[in-house]
């Protein structure tokens, strides 16, 4: 099953390294990892997507937490969260097809963000699965080149994933 | 005071209370050298660095401080690398220092450079890469605080040349903020309540302790815990004397060489206390069938061993003094003489420990069992990774503290004589022993010139049977004794001992080892006996790898009826039902 998990880290050289070869060695292939800063420079936000079942992540979660710079692990699978990807996207696109595929980008509330003799860049944002989509759309057109920044999550209401107490 | 970063580091040792530091000089770790002639810290020479990690390592198992080791970059570093494992696996607290190439040449290749904070990550509780020299105080108080909190650990801080050299200050660090650092060392009160009552109700309780009760210092906790529930004790490898040998509820150690009595305890208990263990496969045996009708009690300090390899009934983080503490106050006094009963008769039925007074053949048990004679069981000892280390559990009895010493999750041949070092080094009253065999001896042999130099007065028991005895026992019982790369062309063990100016004695019968235990015995300084031992004999018991405890195979020479006999075992193993191991 998939599992997204968020972890708060120090943000200090070699934690991604930490985090990464952790995975590796315990044997979890990494769907996607996206990193950046929080609200504080300190510290730094994980988002992990892996194929796992359920008992192998209790025990990656722990295992992160033995890593001194990890202050928080969460599985935010089950929970209500707002999931966003972004992805570009350069399609090949002639005089004929430019207008089919505006049309596509248009339905996906997606944006064309450069534009080429022969070719389009599409940005899109939104859950991981309306990208799929969307790269099906336009895979009949001809990829020329996709980057997809990995999945960030963030619990809807008023929690949030902190440090304070749980660390 | 304008310092550099090398004497601000040698303040920092200091003032974290280390004594005594082994290791070797290098290039790139000179300038610290330099300075640290300065301080007042022991400097032991090692002649190998895998020996410095391993002495830093025997240090402070036999201490219980942090050890420290240090080492030039490049191949000092990975020269360490196995002894940072070896404390990885069996939570032992050392720093590591080593040299680093300037941070201007850092990346290039440059000469002896390494890449040593990622080469060592996955195998250290952290690592620091020094690159300012006004880190190096906080630095060092968070590797010493980081190695020697919560489950202890192995902490390497590289340490490039120019940050050594570089002017600073020393200024003490106000406190330690690692906020994603915090161990849990009292059992949740909720958790430790329902253990007690799980307790209470066990007809047929045992306690499995492991290392965390010597890393803990949990004796008192452990011994009061187990008298007032009458509980019988097994000890895990690591776990030995932690918990007094000949104590009436002490029923051996578990696992692959365990005793039959403590694999069948483990396998016929209702409610087991596993405390400061990990579930090593060694000890467990094939999982699906350990401990089948038990309760588990699991208690460890690190959250990630609980349930690992086992499911817990009762999961419980914590330290285990503290939480045996607490069980303590909890639990109710109980007798539990038929379930004794049944241990002792077990004992008697499996007598593997039981050894003739006297025998004309040189076997390692016999030998062993004088050792502890000879000793009266007073000395340390300090032992390999094979046969002998097996055979020393076995076959000398541990009533003292912390006497045992032994590496265990990894098993790195070539252990025992630098560990020994360490041992010696940090506790320098003490008999210490190291039991070794011809193979692992020749794995750190170097590490005798540190023993002459220091006049450190190691007692070496060398057991010579010729072969790589462990792995010559498994291709005889389970790779139809086509023996491969085991025999071993050795050289003269005391002409090589006496030329580190370490004097030594052969012995070759038996009526000569009681006599040549009281010569060694009699040397103001360190001696070496070559024991020619049996060349073919087997460990027993033994689990074969991927079979359960319930499995457990005897000596062919002592088994009953019902045992499993080893051609029912090979077979087992052939056809695929034995399941996998290693």
């Amino acid at each position: 099953m998939q599992h997204t998990l968020v972890a708060l880290v120090e943000n200090q050289p070699g934690v991604l390294q930490r985090v990464a070869n952790l995975f590796s060695r315990r044997g979890f292939n990494i769907e996607s990892l996206a990193v950046g800063h929080t609200d504080t420079p300190e510290r730094s936000r994980m988002t992990i997507v892996v194929n796992a079942a359920d008992t192998q992540v209790d025990q990656v979660t722990k295992q992160l937490y033995k890593l001194i710079n990890v202050l928080k692990v969460s599985d935010v699978t089950t929970d209500r969260t707002v999931d966003r990807e972004l992805a570009l996207i350069k399609v090949n696109a002639s005089a004929s097809t430019r207008a089919e595929i505006a049309q596509v980008v248009d339905i996906f509330r997606a944006r064309i963000v450069d534009l080429a003799r022969d070719s389009l860049t599409v940005e899109v944002t939104g859950e991981s699965e309306k990208i799929d989509s969307i790269v099906g759309l336009l895979r009949p057109f001809g990829l020329k080149e996709m980057v997809r920044t990995g999945r960030i999550s963030m619990t809807r209401g008023s929690g949030a994933i902190g440090v304070n107490g749980s660390a | 005071m304008k310092l550099n970063g090398s004497q601000i580091l040698c303040e920092a040792l200091v003032r974290e209370g280390v004594s005594v530091v082994f290791g070797q000089p290098g290039g790139a770790i000179m300038p610290f050298y330099n300075f640290l002639r300065d301080y007042d810290l022991r400097h032991i020479l090692c002649r190998h660095e895998q020996g410095a990690a391993h002495m830093a390592d025997g240090y402070a198992r036999a201490t219980g401080e942090v050890g420290v080791a240090m080492a030039t970059s490049g191949p000092g570093a990975t020269n360490m690398v196995t002894g940072i494992v070896t404390a990885l696996m069996d939570s032992v607290p050392i720093v590591c220092l080593t040299g680093q190439v300037p941070t201007n040449m850092m990346g290039g290749d440059a000469f002896q450079e390494t890449d040593t904070t990622g080469i060592t990550m996955p195998v250290t509780k952290h690592n620091y890469q020094l690159m300012d020299v006004r880190d190096i105080a906080r630095i060092v108080k968070e590797a010493f605080h980081v190695a020697r909190t919560g489950w202890p650990g192995p902490v390497l801080i590289d340490f490039p040349k120019d940050v050594q050299t570089a002017e600073g200050e020393y200024v003490e660090p106000d406190g330690i903020d690692l906020p994603g650092f915090k161990p849990t060392l009292r059992g949740n009160v909720r958790q430790v309540r329902q253990a007690a009552k799980l307790i209470g109700q066990a007809k047929k309780p045992i306690i499995l302790a492991g290392h965390g009760i010597i890393l803990a210092e949990a004796y008192d906790e452990l011994l009061a815990f187990a008298e007032k529930t009458e509980i019988p004790v097994i000890t895990t490898l690591l776990g030995i004397s932690g918990f007094p040998d000949t104590h009436r509820l002490h029923f051996g150690f578990p696992g692959m060489h365990g005793t039959y009595y403590a694999n069948m305890a483990i396998s016929e208990c209702d409610v087991m206390v596993a405390v400061g263990m990990r579930m090593d496969d060694r000890v467990t045996g094939r999982l699906n069938a350990f401990a089948p009708y038990a309760k588990i009690v699991h208690i460890d300090i690190d959250p990630a061993e609980l349930g690992k390899n086992v499911q817990a009934t009762v999961p419980i983080v914590g330290d285990a003094k503290e939480v045996l503490g607490q069980l303590l106050a909890e639990v109710e006094p109980k007798e539990h003489p038929d379930w004794l009963q049944r241990l002792r008769e077990l004992r008697i039925a499996h007598p593997s420990l039981a050894l003739p007074e006297s025998t004309d053949k040189m076997s390692t048990p016999w030998i062993l069992r004088q050792l502890y004679h000879a000793t009266g069981g007073e000395a340390i000892l300090v032992t390999d990774v094979g046969q002998a280390q097996m055979w020393a559990a076995q076959h000398y009895f541990f009533d003292r503290r912390n006497t045992h010493i032994t590496s265990g999750g990894l098993g790195p041949m070539g252990y025992a004589l630098p560990a020994a070092i360490g041992v010696q080094a940090g506790r320098p009253n003490e008999e210490v022993w190291c039991v070794t065999g011809d193979g692992g001896f020749q794995m750190t042999v170097q590490e005798m010139a540190v023993i002459a130099e220091e006049r450190l007065p190691i007692r070496i028991a060398l057991i010579n049977n010729g072969y790589l005895g462990m792995v010559r026992q498994w291709q005889e019982l389970f790779w139809e004794k086509r023996y491969m790369a085991v025999e071993m062309q050795n050289p003269d063990f005391v002409t090589l001992s006496e030329a580190y100016g370490i004097p030594a004695r052969v012995v070759e019968t038996t009526d000569q080892v009681m006599p040549t235990y009281e010569w060694a015995r009699r040397i103001d300084g360190p001696v070496l006996i070559d024991f020619r031992v049996e060349r073919e004999e087997n460990v027993w018991p033994m689990v074969p790898p991927g079979a359960s405890l319930q499995e457990t195979l005897e000596d062919p020479a002592q088994a009953s009826e019902e045992a499993i006999t080893v051609d029912e075992m090979r077979e087992m193993v052939a056809s695929g039902s034995g399941g996998g191991g290693v």
